[in-house]
């Protein structure tokens, strides 16, 4: 409030606090509306989920040079390019990155930019805790990629099973850095968590029940609750190797009777969650895309709800099919065989709704809807080979050679990535403000979808033939070359498809058609408002009666809701999330160092770790804060 | 929407500006405690599990029913508990908006949890003095983490605690009776995960040896 004159002067804010200003302990609060630091200290989840996106497409083209390079190698054989420990970092970071820097910030970009506007609300439950879910994610991520300049990355494989990361074959500080990146990663995402799961349940606007919440609102709590449940076991098994490796501790020294399989259960207890946290938000964006374009509701919402929440569910009860090979005896085979198997049903319940969506619709071929046609497809093939693992029997031959890895790319890109580049071209009007060029965008979609074909689909033959995962170069007779240097070409074609889509964004963000307030004449809330969103989001809190309820509002002419002339109540901007990152990461390089100088890391640690204790108390003491918007004066969007 | 209204007359540190948008009226910080709390029982869950599955598997000594002191732990783990009474005794007290007595019951609450962990730190001492250190055997690489990580919850409770007795003196207690009942559901938490602790570790221990 200190500034609220300048505040006037530059945005039009209508302040009616009169109060003393608010001091918080670094004196008065981040004031700023544009430049640097009004990103640095914003609670705006609109803007906060940009800053995610981008830093998540940053990582992504980070992963996908690694990608190149580890295709590059095997491209013909006996190849030098990179040898043993070299490929080993580079797959590993590979895996890393593109799981933990990319696809998972990317949904989380989906989380904080959609879900309030789908709910009808003005910002998240907590909007500081939001900028610090974000700042220790970009915390954790700037320090696992730290170890390139430091001594060498993490080389023991993005599953990082001990005694490979343990202590006694590992004592560089590569996995040092994987550890304590991942915990930091794993602190970002259950805030983020926390304050998502609190938002769907408490924000919604009045009528918005349950079951009249858009699908990737719904497909959005589940995988909250996913990480809420499956980050807590990931964090306990990094702290105990944490332990073995800085404090000398034995829980997977076998010398002193400790277990390494006891690793990979607890590993997978989380892995297997962890994938259908990167689908299930993929599915929501899906669910959203296929009515819209097909001018249809979607078919079977509930069933698709439901099967949502089932997959969830039954994503705690597989993780062993993962470890078929490990000896775990005929018994929890047979279980886990059985359970894998029973996600198919959900999972063909929803591939089927969504036919049945497009079926007799009015099909629209954008670009979006290329991406989620594309999804349903690629899904489709991934699915299968999955259910192909399901059969333990088989799954004993195909485990750790390059159908598995066929498998995971036909999930994770022709899945993940398929949808959430389809949420980009379907969001980014509401984002900016202007549409993404249509032409540009389906030239990239197909180089894109042959690309990622050239690439994935000669590794299920690859994986037939038996080329193991995870091997940085092969004999040129065991009959893998034609294919190697098919699939690192179709890598190329990939990596242009994305970069295409790259430069689309670039394009279309300086001189992209206006897109107007709903260009695809939406169904749900977020195309009832501005483009891009006014800081406030809503002028009037939005009443709902209706699934796809702003559609229903369309149809019957009660569309526009008039300004009911009340102000608007926005949280402040704060600069303790990023101090607390800051802080944490310091507190992360000192625990990295600790087994080498007590004398220097220890103090470094504790200094992080002052930091960000100040920071929480200067937080706490703060308090959330508020300033009053007139919606009449307010200049828009502020990003 | 009568919130202009009462925006006004909320002081600059006021928490609630939020909690009008409440769709299910449980205000949003205890929503987001009973999420945190769900996923601290996974936490823990694998702490305990893990405790569990290596009990017995040390190769080298001391083993635990060579250096467990039931009693020793009996009298801390009564004084835990006994925390909870006073922690909701506290919460009772704001919910009066009887101050005096808040910073009373919640102090002590505080004292409670720092002598229980003072317990802890004879406990730890006296364990290194007889061997049992996180490097030796299985044993104590799990004791220590998983005590150690219950430590440090309770640990942040006494500092959360103390820190509401100390802003109770200069700030406005008006509106914080969500915060110190949040507070609680973290500190009663922290006290039933210490149950569970205590009978794995202690009483499971001496099952056989005593009847």
């Amino acid at each position: 409030m200190a500034t609220s004159t300048e505040v006037i002067s530059t945005g039009g804010h209508a302040h009616t606090h009169s109060d003393a200003p608010e001091m918080g302990m670094l004196g008065p609060r981040p004031s700023a509306k544009t430049g640097v630091w009004s990103w640095l200290t914003t609670t705006d989840h609109k803007r906060i989920g940009v800053m995610y996106g981008i830093s998540a497409l940053l990582f992504l083209v980070l992963g996908g040079l690694e990608a190149l390079m580890v295709r590059i190698q095997l491209a013909v054989p006996n190849n030098d390019m990179l040898v043993g420990d070299m490929f080993n970092q580079m797959f590993t970071m590979h895996g890393t990155t593109m799981i933990f820097l990319a696809v998972m910030p990317l949904i989380a970009a989906f989380f904080n930019f959609v879900v309030p506007l789908q709910i009808g609300a003005r910002d998240v439950a907590f909007p500081r805790l939001n900028a610090f879910s974000l700042w220790v994610f970009v915390a954790g991520a700037v320090l696992i990629n730290v170890s390139w300049f430091a001594g060498g990355a993490p080389n023991g494989a993005w599953v990082g099973y001990p005694p490979i990361t343990g202590p006694q074959y590992n004592p560089g500080h590569n996995s040092d850095f994987w550890v304590m990146g991942l915990m930091l990663l794993g602190v970002a995402s259950v805030a983020a968590s926390l304050n998502f799961f609190t938002t769907i349940i408490n924000m919604r606007a009045p009528g918005l029940t349950l079951m009249r919440m858009p699908v990737f609102v719904w497909m959005t709590l589940v995988t909250n609750v996913l990480i809420l449940l499956a980050f807590p076991p990931i964090t306990i098994a990094l702290a105990q190797l944490m332990m073995d490796r800085m404090f000398g501790a034995n829980f997977f020294n076998v010398a002193k009777g400790g277990m390494p399989i006891m690793w990979q259960h607890w590993f997978w207890v989380f892995g297997h969650p962890e994938v259908y946290i990167l689908i299930l938000p993929g599915m929501g964006i899906v669910s959203e895309i296929l009515p819209t374009f097909s001018r249809k509701p979607l078919f079977g919402y509930p069933l698709i709800v439901f099967s949502g929440a089932f997959i969830g569910f039954m994503g705690f009860t597989v993780w062993s099919h993962h470890m078929f090979t490990s000896g775990m005896g005929v018994i929890a085979v047979l279980a886990f065989s059985v359970t894998t198997s029973i996600i198919a049903v959900p999972t063909g319940v929803k591939i089927f709704n969504w036919i049945g969506t497009m079926w007799g619709g009015n099909l629209r071929m954008t670009t979006p809807m290329l991406y989620a046609l594309s999804f349903i497809a690629m899904f489709t093939v991934g699915g299968f080979s999955g259910i192909m693992h399901s059969a333990a029997a088989a799954d004993m031959q195909q485990h750790d050679t390059y159908f598995i890895v066929a498998h995971f790319h036909y999930v994770l890109i022709g899945g993940a990535i398929s949808a959430l580049f389809g949420g980009i071209a379907y969001w980014f009007p509401k984002i900016t403000g202007r549409l993404m060029d249509e032409k540009l965008g389906k030239f990239a979609f197909w180089v894109f979808l042959i690309g990622f074909n050239m690439t994935f689909f000669p590794m299920h033959i690859l994986g037939l033939n038996g080329m193991p995962r995870r091997i940085y170069t092969y004999h040129a007779d065991m009959g893998w070359n034609f294919w190697n240097l098919f699939c690192t070409v179709g890598a190329f074609v990939l990596a242009f498809g994305i970069l295409f889509f790259f430069i689309n964004m670039v394009h279309s963000f300086r001189n992209g058609e206006i897109a107007g307030d709903d260009p695809w004449d939406g169904r749900t809330l977020e195309w009832s408002i501005p483009s891009p969103p006014p800081v406030y989001n809503f002028a009037v809190i939005p009443e709902v009666t209706h699934l796809d309820d702003f559609w229903h509002k369309k149809q019957t002419g009660k569309a526009n809701i008039p300004w009911d002339g009340k102000l608007i109540h926005m949280p402040l901007s704060s600069y303790y999330p990023l101090i607390v990152g800051v802080g944490m990461f310091i507190f992360g390089m000192g625990m990295i160092y600790i087994k080498d100088s007590v004398m220097f890391a220890l103090p470094v640690a504790l200094g992080g770790f002052g930091l960000m204790t100040f920071a929480i108390f200067g937080w706490a003491l703060e308090g959330p804060g508020g300033e009053m918007l007139d919606p009449t004066k307010e200049s828009g969007a502020h990003n | 929407m009568s919130h202009a209204a009462t925006v006004d007359q909320q002081h600059p540190h006021a928490e609630h500006h939020h909690e009008e948008h409440s769709y299910t009226g449980i205000p949003n910080k205890k929503v987001m405690m009973w999420a945190f709390l769900a996923s601290d029982c996974m936490f823990f869950g694998t702490l305990i599990s893990t405790y569990i599955i290596y009990h017995g598997k040390s190769l080298a000594g001391p083993y635990p029913a060579e250096v467990l002191n039931i009693p020793v732990t009996t009298a801390s783990s009564f004084v835990l508990l006994m925390s909870s009474l006073l922690m909701a005794l506290s919460v009772a007290a704001i919910n009066r908006q009887d101050i005096t007595k808040f910073r009373l019951w919640i102090f002590l609450t505080g004292v409670f949890g720092a002598i229980f962990l003072g317990f802890q730190s004879y406990e730890f001492t006296e364990f290194v003095s007889r061997g049992v250190t996180l490097q030796n055997n299985l044993f104590g690489s799990t004791f220590y983490t998983m005590t150690g990580t219950h430590g440090l919850h309770v640990a942040i409770g006494v500092f959360w605690l103390f820190s509401w007795f100390i802003y109770s003196f200069f700030g406005n207690m008006k509106d914080k009776a969500t915060d110190i009942e949040v507070a609680g559901l973290y500190w009663h938490f922290v006290d039933i995960v210490w149950i569970v602790i205590f009978t794995v570790i202690y009483l499971v221990e001496f099952v056989g040896v005593t009847s």
